[in-house]
């Protein structure tokens, strides 16, 4: 391989490369896809369709409330949208953006060539999609769930819940649980095991690391919501008795189980976030960030102390004093890793030749407002202010500023910043700062008003409030808000349908950023690398000389990846990856309808038993053994090293 | 054209244990299901703190023969398993297929004896929370027994019929260390559910 050449060869082989390495076109191939730009393209704008819909939720709430003793909608079909609308954007949007974030970019980030369990990444996009349309077919057969998002019993019991609403938000959470926990995985193999020679885990770009932070807390924090609601399901269906107090079970019960999933979902939300954030804060600044080791940190400690918090959404129920004194301290604490955080991104902007570009400017909109999230954050973390507050407009205004600033604001930063490596095309900067400041506006009005309203005593949750309460102004001052923050949105739609058609080429380094998603076209080729580089610095693109080693001897005509150890990522051995496949849709689909059925009859247990074990058995099963390269039984030598032999001297050059 | 490469043609097409990503799929499956497995026996502990009696009322506590029985099949079958790991390890495909024939045969007797458990807990899922909990930690477990026969199974059957590529050494061997976190896993839920109401 060391031999000189020609050009022609070159181009031979790119060729050859990427042909291995295409998905299949057409309109069955495209149920075909397992290149994870491509799902994590679809994964993206899926996700973010949903926003769009629980968008439109929250605008119906909102012309409900904007005046007192309105009519618009009535009590039933509120609690359906107040439901919706937040199951959605937790469930359908927020978690799965950001994972989807997470697919396309961390194999580019780590210099793979793909990511690891392609197939098993298909799967997982199907299974979302298919929750979510079963969630608005539900909604839109006026089945929608009304218990709210966190369907709490007794009122999510049979007895106070009989119709099947309850039923459909509880497997909802299954499919996007499996969804997400599937990505988690293929996640953190990625960052461990794919990342290109040199790359060692201290030099594991910010973003990857919050990718990978992430990804465990998602594998600790979701089987609690899958045991719980599939409890829930039981009581209902077969009359166990979880949360059945007549019959020795416990109503609370169910809140610990949820929180403990739920309080860490607002970390998979936003962890991701610090990490845009970071990424961004360093670009713009034009030097690494600044105590790179300490966010690394934090965003762990944060990531632990996110799992002794949950009994701090349960103050209201009548703990034990030392309990809750416990959960204040912990929920106090947290703010230390975040502060450093924060700390840093200022050291790095203080320190560095900082530039506003469009994604710095939703970076600044994210301090704002997450911190003044985080203010009242404290404030009902302390419990006798929490028992004022509980259940009030004030919580909601709190977990508005925390979430929409913590994952909302960084990820249109994100959208801006990496649009153009997506599609090639930039974003336009005139309609990037229109949208940004009427969606901060719009923002601000529609949530800031909302902190006095709860100070006031409205509460959540109701459909209208009487005259007499003094509430219509603000209330109106608020819905106004929501009309500057869908104008918001509307501008930035325009603008990504706009720079599709008639963008400027964006170029492989449109920012001249130092991570490797940029040292790649855009958008970048199947392969993702024709030359996969070795890296020596945290930002190669910045500190590493141009003549960087690149890595050669990887097959052109299988799939053939690069897997390195953890810690340093020195070269371990080669892997050949799957090809496309239609077997994760088909899997998906029997998945699907198992858990539908398993609403109505605990019999779906048996009837689908057969359709997913073929299914599965498919994917599995070897198409082309042997024609691809991998040598087939009998061989007399194995080429398999023994476990824990180390590699021949001379098997890297 | 970069004069500087790192030439990895020569690596090996494949590696066992923690430096394969079969195993980091399979460590992250554990992770998952493991954390299911605490809180599902967290659920039966928070119940058992808030009763006044456990079992409650008249109940009495699971009868011990069918579920030691099976505590004493699932620990012997840590040696087959172990054998097809070793095998698997040494790319010895006879040693494979006969071992993993033999841990198939533990799996199923394990799932046979099991049908006898769920009558010997003396107690139905609808009868109080005591047997919803109990009914749900046998179930999950159940669960995760027969997938993982069914899954050795459908691997003894390719590594029987083939065609066998040099890589699926490494599932052998992976597939392995699954079997041994069901194994794990019972050891605690056997406790909880036929020792703990006795002693405690």
């Amino acid at each position: 391989m060391n031999d000189v050449r020609i050009e022609g060869d070159q181009y031979n082989d790119a060729l050859r490369l990427k042909r291995t390495w295409a998905d299949p076109t057409g309109v069955v191939g495209w149920f075909r896809h397992i290149d994870h730009k491509s799902i994590g393209r679809r994964y993206l704008l899926t996700a973010f369709i949903f926003f769009l819909l629980a968008g439109m939720l929250a605008a119906l709430m909102r012309i409900q409330l904007a005046r007192p003793d309105n009519t618009f909608l009535g009590p039933d079909l509120y609690n359906q949208i107040f439901t919706m609308h937040g199951t959605t954007m937790m469930f359908l949007f927020a978690v799965p953006v950001m994972q989807a974030l997470g697919v396309y970019f961390v194999p580019l980030m780590v210099g793979a060539r793909s990511i690891a369990f392609p197939r098993l990444v298909a799967f997982s996009y199907w299974m979302f999609l298919f929750g979510g349309i079963f969630l608005f077919v539900a909604f839109f057969l006026n089945a929608g769930p009304d218990v709210g998002w966190f369907s709490y019993p007794p009122l999510a019991e049979q007895l106070y819940a009989p119709t099947k609403r309850a039923d459909i938000w509880a497997q909802l959470i299954t499919f996007t649980e499996v969804a997400a926990l599937a990505i988690a995985v293929a996640i953190i193999t990625t960052a461990f095991k794919l990342r290109t020679p040199g790359m060692s885990l201290s030099r594991m770009p910010v973003f990857v690391w919050a990718q990978v932070v992430t990804s465990f807390m998602v594998i600790f924090a979701m089987p609690a919501i899958m045991v719980a609601s599939t409890a829930l399901i039981l009581d209902r269906l077969v009359t166990t008795h979880f949360f059945d107090v007549e019959h020795g079970g416990d109503a609370p019960l169910w809140q610990h189980l949820f929180w403990f999933f739920a309080h860490p979902e607002v970390y998979i939300i936003f962890i991701p976030g610090t990490g845009l954030v970071s990424t961004i804060v360093s670009v713009s600044s034009r030097r690494p960030v600044f105590g790179y080791l300490a966010i690394v940190v934090s965003l762990a400690a944060t990531a632990f102390m996110g799992f002794s918090l949950w009994v701090h959404h349960m103050f209201a129920t009548g703990l034990p004093h030392l309990g809750e004194g416990f959960f204040t301290a912990a929920s106090m604490m947290i703010a230390i890793p975040t502060g450093t955080q924060v700390f840093c991104w200022i050291a790095t902007m203080w320190s560095g030749r900082l530039k506003i570009t469009v994604p710095m400017l939703w970076v600044l909109g994210f301090f704002f407002i997450f911190i003044i999230g985080g203010m009242t954050g404290v404030m009902v973390g302390a419990v006798p202010f929490d028992l004022q507050a509980h259940d009030t407009f004030f919580v909601v205004a709190h977990f508005h500023y925390v979430l929409i600033g913590g994952a909302v604001f960084p990820l249109f930063a994100g959208l801006y910043h990496w649009m153009p490596k997506i599609t090639g095309r930039m974003l336009s900067e005139r309609l990037g700062t229109a949208s940004f400041w009427l969606f901060f506006i719009g923002f601000n009005l529609t949530f800031f008003p909302m902190h006095i309203l709860g100070f006031e005593g409205m509460p959540r949750r109701v459909y209208t409030y009487p005259a007499e309460t003094g509430w219509g102004t603000l209330n109106l001052i608020a819905s106004g808000g929501a009309v500057f923050l869908t104008f918001g949105v509307i501008v930035f739609l325009i603008d990504a349908i706009r720079s599709l058609r008639v963008g400027v080429a964006a170029g492989d380094n449109p920012w001249e950023a130092g991570t490797l998603e940029w040292a790649t076209s855009s958008p970048p080729p199947p392969c993702n690398f024709v030359d996969p580089v070795t890296v020596a610095s945290g930002e190669p693109l910045w500190e590493d000389p141009a003549d960087r080693p690149i890595v050669v001897g990887l097959r052109n005509d299988v799939r053939d990846v690069l897997v390195t150890y953890v810690t340093d990522a020195s070269p371990d051995h080669r892997i050949e990856f799957p090809e496309p496949s239609v077997w994760p849709l088909l899997t998906a689909i029997a998945t699907s309808a198992f858990f539908i059925d398993s609403i109505f009859t605990p019999w779906a247990v048996v009837y689908f038993a057969l359709p997913l074990f073929v299914a599965m058995t498919g994917w599995f099963w070897p198409k082309h053994p042997g024609e691809t390269g991998t040598r087939v039984w009998p061989f007399r030598s194995r080429m398999l090293p023994k476990p824990n032999e180390p590699l021949p001297a001379g098997a890297v050059r | 054209m970069n004069a500087r490469v790192l030439d990895v043609s020569q690596l090996p097409p494949g590696a066992f244990g923690h430096r394969s990503l079969m195993w980091w799929g399979t460590f992250g499956l554990v992770l998952i299901e493991g954390t299911a497995f605490a809180l599902a026996i967290g659920i039966y502990l928070y119940l058992w703190s808030h009763a006044p009696e456990w079992p409650p009322g008249h109940t009495a506590p699971p009868r011990l023969l069918w579920g030691t029985l099976n505590t004493v099949i699932l620990l012997a079958s840590a040696i087959p398993n172990q054998l097809t790991k070793k095998a698997a390890e040494r790319v010895d495909l006879r040693g494979s297929q006969r071992w993993l024939l033999v841990s198939l045969a533990f799996g199923v007797a394990f799932n046979v004896v099991r049908v006898f458990e769920f009558p010997a807990l003396n107690v139905k899922w609808n009868q109080d929370a005591y047997g919803s909990i109990v009914w749900l930690l046998l179930g999950l477990h159940t669960t995760h027994i027969v997938t993982d026969v069914i899954d050795s199974a459908v691997l003894a059957v390719l590594m029987l019929v083939g065609p066998i590529e040099e890589r699926r050494f490494v599932d052998v061997a992976e597939n392995s260390v699954y079997w041994y976190f069901v194994v794990l896993t019972w050891l605690p839920i056997y406790a909880l559910l036929y020792w703990a109401p006795r002693i405690l």
